[in-house]
């Protein structure tokens, strides 16, 4: 049975809350427009549709965008061998969404690397503090306002952290750009960087012209 | 004073400084301070091809009581350098420090918030070996450079480690 079949399958279990499937280069994506019931739709993935595995959850910071935060569970199902990748937003301001340490217990950790690196809460998670930064760490790292050399912080006993000198880069492409003078610029200020240009260049029509539908969907329409 | 070969024997005569320096250097007992990559290399050069027991560093002891000299051996997060610096501070005196490979060094590839830009920030190092990794005989090549350097040590030293 292909992903999109199963991906349809989910949809018309929850038609209200789940987009419909997109597919890109044989992926399948859907979009779960309410984040609350994102352990419901997990339990019934994994035990309706045979998505037994969770193979990864990420986080994606859209700094400038309203819901902020997206979070994006990998599924796979050893006996249909299909993945499916399911996305949902979270905005700043809630910064929570219930765990789904109850459906695969592998999530633990990655929520606590999300919660680490993004801040965002898992509730009823049976341990959620920092797991690759030291609890007490003040900052999420991965944020797109954090810059890359680091911000000092000061735990007397426990740890410290400088900004690293960086000497003009991160020598990295910024995503997007017409050409690559726009993407590989000489100079890179990394205050300034991330907040404004992989914004600005990511809302530019021709940029998202260049993307295609990699993205998948958009918000779900209700009817 | 004479020399009388019949009676003395197998006897030499030196300074205190010389002896206690020739022992010091060859039986320098490393502390494997293996935190990274780095480390496979520090173990590829205790293993048998490039036996780093030659030099006298038989002993890899993972005891900081009882060894001479850390091998820091691959990347310093912040979170780690705190027990790195505990430690080096458990060792006793003389003790040495060889920073191996990029990271210990300076950072290496890692200039981000969670790398401790080089070791050297916390402890004082002695020899630092370039390379990500270094071969293993870039490893004995500063063991044998720290074992010159315990060569010129004046005997009675004031060490900057001992408290005033």
């Amino acid at each position: 049975m292909a992903a999109l079949d199963i991906a349809q399958q989910l949809k018309a279990r929850f038609p209200e809350i789940i987009s419909d499937p997109a597919e890109f280069r044989g992926e399948v994506t859907v979009r779960l427009s309410d984040a609350e019931r994102i352990t419901e739709v997990c339990a019934a993935a994994k035990k309706d549709f045979g998505f037994d595995y969770l193979v990864d959850i990420s986080s994606v910071d859209n700094y400038g965008d309203d819901p902020r935060f997206t979070v994006v569970y990998h599924l796979y199902g050893y006996g249909h061998h299909c993945h499916l990748r399911l996305k949902t937003d979270v905005s700043e301001e809630k910064s929570e969404l219930p765990t789904v340490c109850t459906v695969w217990r592998t999530a633990n950790w990655h929520e606590r690397e999300i919660y680490d690196m993004m801040g965002i809460r898992f509730r009823n998670h049976p341990d959620l503090r920092r797991i690759l930064m030291w609890e007490g760490y003040p900052y999420f790292p991965l944020r797109k306002d954090f810059p890359l050399a680091g911000k000092p912080s000061e735990m007397p006993d426990v740890a410290f952290s400088k900004p690293a000198p960086l000497e003009g880069g991160p020598f990295v492409t910024i995503a997007g750009g017409k050409d690559r003078i726009a993407r590989e610029p000489r100079v890179r200020i990394p205050e300034t960087d991330a907040l404004d240009t992989n914004a600005r260049l990511e809302r530019r029509k021709d940029v998202q012209e260049a993307h295609g539908h990699s993205h998948g969907p958009g918000p779900v329409e209700t009817k | 004073m004479g020399y009388n070969s019949k009676v003395e024997g197998d006897v030499i005569v030196t300074r205190v400084d010389a002896a206690l320096n020739w022992f010091r250097k060859n039986s320098l007992w490393p502390m494997p301070m293996g935190l990274a990559c780095c480390a496979i290399e520090l173990m590829a050069a205790g293993a048998s091809r490039f036996d780093i027991a030659r030099f006298g560093s038989e002993v890899m002891r993972f005891s900081p009581r009882q060894s001479d000299v850390m091998i820091v051996a691959g990347t310093v997060t912040y979170k780690m350098a705190m027990a790195v610096k505990r430690i080096y501070d458990q060792m006793p005196e003389p003790k040495w420090v060889i920073a191996m490979g990029a990271c210990a060094s300076t950072g290496g590839m890692y200039r981000s918030y969670a790398v401790l830009q080089g070791v050297d920030r916390i402890i004082p190092v002695d020899v630092y070996v370039a390379g990500c990794p270094p071969r293993p005989e870039a490893l004995l090549d500063a063991l044998i450079k720290l074992q010159n350097k315990v060569a010129r040590e004046p005997i009675l030293a004031a060490s900057p480690n001992v408290a005033a």
